[in-house]
């Protein structure tokens, strides 16, 4: 695997990268360098996968059997390091007014990556923790990056205190898998090969969900997540709520399909009424805020309501349309950041008759949110489809499939509110800096994937 | 080839009309009219003009007109097949269009580039609806016949559009969903593996068990319910009628309501049978009650929007229970009366329109004397509410009196009172619709704020819609002969 390594080794030199350049614009610009060519990496492991990992057996298990490589792994790499690569285009200016050490941010982004490597391709328990923490640590620091304001305090001590007590109950889910099975490789627990199960493995893969519940905000774990999505600088609450979530579901979706798939009868009930809660709290909450930076906080909690669906259901559609659905739902809402960080006031409110001062960047914003409520000709609604498809397939969950769409229903409500007031009210929407070309160029390469991944979704999912 | 320009003609030409500012009304009456041109041709191809002429309804059933790999992961096509249904309904979306954009050639609206592209993208949206082959195609127009006119409504509408337009929105969409949820699930079934395809889905559908058919029937109809609209579901209707800007309203009563209509017709009658043999004396039920409830607020109605939104909730109850009836001569009325139908309601808003705009109001009780001070536009309305209520002669009378014979053969054990009840909806609309021409037409002359009769657009307009009806008032055979091959084989 080398975008692991590559992806330590720009994260190192963009560390240091911040004592050499002082300048602030060449620091975002070598970023956006650097991440195109651990793009490049990522593409070069898919186009040469078949000569560097398939042909021999032996060769998908590496250091030592703790990472297990497979193509899924290698086109989600590929896919979410892409979504990085547009975010840091879109959102790298905004970043660069958040603090002073704009290199570190960019170093702490390619660690996360780093994690979300892992996450998608371990092969033994400790290889998740890892992941699972190189991919969090950095996120505690970037809630809290913009040190003088006390809300992104706030938002940093409480993502950590809570991350480390549910590192707590993982770490209490490894003990107690290793103890039932004997080892930390995912596909060779004992109770897995003699198909006794014992109520230690039984508890243990009930602390792991809960763990993974919070990573991904699903209620009743998600209580941290508006305060932490408000509190941190926009622009990285872009990241944390898309490439970086989608990462940690990835390595929910390993370890539930893999290695419990066939023991589904056991947690099925239980995640699924994790997801129709998910369901309820994120779309119901979401109706009430006056916030479109909190309602994109609940809006995300919604979002991984249907992404969990894609975990409930053991088959292969399920793995096809997580990948659909990460990308659709990482873009649009990294889109939809974008436009955020330019407004003035964050309230619903603060958009009152964009349309007409800026009618490029209103009909972005609007397909934005077309794709994150989920209606066709976007990406959204054939993520939707994919995840829904892939339930129905697997049978008895039909009820939480009508219950998501009628929850689906319930977030046009939200997201329409925002084109109405741009479109339908009159007001000024302030601006906090210009749209400059460049920017409705790429909100409109932005659109335009969203539009592909909305009529012609398989060109997204590569040779799976 | 020819079906796909008719979806492509108006999605570009839109798309090209978003661009310019002035020129998008051109552009749009441009491209009504090759559309109009271009749906008579494939009548040609099914039928050939001998078919056409002559009757003979031997022919070919479906025509699998043009078809191509989407999506192969899910086993989507994009596939559009053509009936003598489906070519008679985009017949009428040409002609209601062309109608539509001549008629309020002079009416000044905002932002003219945008509001054009919208109706030119909701008229390929609803003519990819009358021909997908392909249940995901399907669900695809379906909403792209929805979203521009949601944006129509909500900018170019009246006081309370905001709203009015979401309730709308949110109604049809919680529709649409279900319906997704439908198409899901029985794409799932399909043999082998999963497909979209008409003929896939109705296979899949009918092999179903009968409980399974009976709660999927739920899942898809009220979809189609609710852009009928049939009572309970009709809520949304005379709000967003009465707010949206006239060409929007004519787009959602001829042309939209026929979406959900001609959706039950192919989509669910079909595909889950025993379902609707279970639910069809339920639904002809809340037709029925509808055809009633929604006449007598009719006649309390004074604003005239309102009042033919709600006559077109009585006659949508007729057409539907007459589909639910499962009789040959009720479907063949069912098809004449849908064109009928959208022709008479176009004609209706285009004369409500007319009034508000040279009297400032579309209160009944400030209007009078129309007689002699718009004469032409008096007799134009006097011909086309005649035609609402179904006065032999006019294109109403024919489909109307098909589809209480069709009620009536029917074998459900309820047919007479069906029968009855619907009849009293026919009285409870002569009332109505007389009150409303007398009302407008006689009594006292109350002056014109501006304008005088008709102008040579509106004339235009008028005259094709009243030729229409009363050309296929006199002579239906058309009509009937482009649908039969499709009734024949869908209720042997």
């Amino acid at each position: 695997m080398n975008a692991i390594i590559a992806a330590t080794i720009l994260g190192i030199v963009m560390m240091f990268t911040g004592l050499f350049v002082k300048d602030k614009k060449t620091v975002v610009s070598i970023a956006a360098v650097l991440l195109l060519v651990l793009l490049g990496v990522n593409i070069y492991d898919v186009v040469f996968a078949e000569e560097l990992y398939f042909s021999k057996d032996s060769k998908q298990f590496i250091f030592n059997n703790l990472l297990h490589i497979n193509s899924y792994a290698l086109w989600f790499n590929t896919m979410m390091t892409g979504c990085t690569f547009l975010y840091v285009l879109l959102l790298g200016k905004h970043i660069r007014q958040v603090g002073n050490h704009v290199a570190e941010y960019f170093a702490l982004i390619f660690f996360i990556l780093t994690g979300m490597y892992l996450l998608t391709s371990y092969n033994s328990l400790l290889m998740l923790f890892i992941g699972i923490e190189i991919m969090s640590i950095p996120q505690y620091i970037l809630a809290g990056s913009d040190k003088r304001n006390l809300k992104s305090n706030e938002a940093s001590l409480k993502y950590f205190l809570m991350g480390a007590f549910t590192t707590g109950i993982l770490l209490m889910g490894i003990t107690l898998l290793y103890g039932a099975g004997g080892n930390f490789y995912i596909n060779s627990f004992n109770f897995l090969l003699t198909g006794e199960l014992n109520p230690l493995a039984l508890a243990g893969i009930l602390f792991i969900l809960i763990a993974f519940a919070f990573k991904i905000s699903a209620a009743p774990m998600h209580l941290w997540t508006p305060d932490v999505y408000d509190g941190s600088p926009a622009p990285f609450t872009a990241f944390m709520a898309t490439v970086v979530k989608a990462g940690a579901f990835v390595g929910f979706l390993r370890l539930f399909h893999i290695s419990f798939g066939s023991l589904s009868e056991h947690w099925m009930m239980v995640l699924a009424i994790i997801t129709a809660a998910t369901l309820l709290v994120g779309n119901l909450t979401a109706v009430y805020q006056q916030s479109v930076k909190r309602m994109l906080a609940y809006s995300s909690i919604a979002q991984a309501g249907f992404m969990l669906f894609a975990v409930i259901s053991v088959n292969g559609t399920a793995w096809q349309s997580m990948i659909i659905y990460a990308i659709a739902y990482s873009v649009a809402t990294i889109g939809m950041f974008a436009v955020l960080v330019k407004m003035k006031d964050y309230t619903y409110d603060g958009f009152n008759g964009l349309a007409k001062k800026q009618p490029a960047l209103a009909f972005f914003t609007t397909i934005f949110l077309l794709s994150l409520a989920g209606i066709p000709l976007t990406g959204g609604f054939m993520a939707k489809y994919f995840v829904l498809t892939a339930a129905v397939e697997q049978g008895n969950l039909l009820w939480l499939v009508i219950f998501a769409l009628l929850m689906a229903a319930v977030s046009v409500y939200y997201y329409f509110r925002v084109i109405m007031a741009m479109y339908f009210k009159t007001g000024e929407a302030e601006l906090k800096d210009e749209v400059t070309s460049t920017d409705r160029l790429l909100l409109g390469i932005t659109c335009a994937i969203i539009i592909l991944l909305g009529v012609v979704p398989h060109i997204f999912l590569g040779n799976l | 080839m020819i079906l796909i320009l008719l979806i492509l003609i108006p999605l570009v030409a839109g798309i090209v009309g978003a661009m310019t500012k002035n020129a998008a009304k051109n552009i749009a009456l441009l491209s009504a009219i090759a559309t109009l041109v271009v749906s008579i041709l494939p009548l040609l191809a099914i039928r050939g003009l001998d078919g056409i002429l002559n009757s003979n309804a031997s022919s070919a059933h479906w025509e699998t007109v043009w078809s191509m790999p989407w999506i192969p992961k899910l086993g989507a096509e994009i596939s559009l097949i053509a009936d003598g249904m489906s070519v008679m309904l985009c017949m009428l979306t040409a002609i209601v269009m062309t109608v539509t954009i001549i008629a309020n050639w002079n009416k000044e609206v905002e932002r003219p580039g945008a509001f054009y592209s919208l109706m030119l993208l909701s008229q390929a949206g609803i003519t990819g609806v009358f021909l997908a082959g392909d249940a995901l195609l399907f669900y695809f127009f379906w909403e792209l016949a929805l979203i521009p006119v949601y944006f129509l409504c909500s900018q170019w509408g009246g006081e309370r559009r905001i709203k009015v337009t979401f309730k709308f929105f949110i109604y049809t969409f919680l529709g649409s969903l279900m319906l997704l949820a439908a198409i899901i699930y029985l794409a799932n079934s399909t043999q082998g593996s999963s497909s979209f395809a008409w003929d896939a889905i109705m296979r899949a559908g009918m092999s179903l068990p009968a409980d399974q058919q009976q709660w999927l029937f739920w899942l898809i109809f009220i979809a189609f319910a609710i852009k009928m609209p049939i009572f309970p579901f009709h809520t949304w209707q005379p709000d967003t009628y009465e707010e949206s800007p006239t060409p929007v309203t004519i787009i959602l009563s001829a042309l939209m309501v026929k979406m959900g209509l001609f959706a039950v017709i192919r989509w669910l009658l079909p595909v889950v049978p025993d379902g609707v043999a279970f639910w069809s004396d339920t639904v002809i039920t809340l037709s029925v009650i509808g055809i009633v409830y929604a006449s007598l607020l009719a006649i309390v109605q004074t604003d005239l929007k309102r009042l033919v939104a709600y006559s077109s909730i009585a006659h949508m109850g007729l057409m539907s229970a007459a589909a639910f009836a499962n009789t040959q001569v009720g479907m063949h009325g069912l098809m004449v009366q849908m064109f009928n139908h959208g022709i008479n309601i176009t004609g209706m808003w285009v004369i409500v329109s007319m009034v508000e705009q040279r009297w400032g109001t579309r209160n009944m009780k400030e209007l009078g004397g129309m007689a002699s001070t718009a004469p032409k536009m008096a007799i134009a309305m006097v011909i086309i509410a005649l035609a609402n209520i179904a006065l032999p002669l006019t294109n109403g009378f024919i489909g109307e009196f098909m589809l209480f014979n069709g009620l009536f053969a029917s074998s459900s054990s309820y047919h007479i009172t069906f029968m009855v009840v619907a009849g009293l909806g026919i009285i409870l609309g002569a009332v109505y619709t007389l009150n409303m021409v007398q009302n407008t037409a006689y009594g006292d002359a109350v002056e014109m704020k501006k304008g005088g009769d008709l102008s040579t657009n509106e004339y235009i307009g008028l005259a094709v819609i009243i030729a229409l009806i009363i050309f296929l008032g006199v002579y239906p055979k058309p009509l009937l002969e482009m649908t039969s091959g499709m009734v024949m084989n869908m209720i042997p």
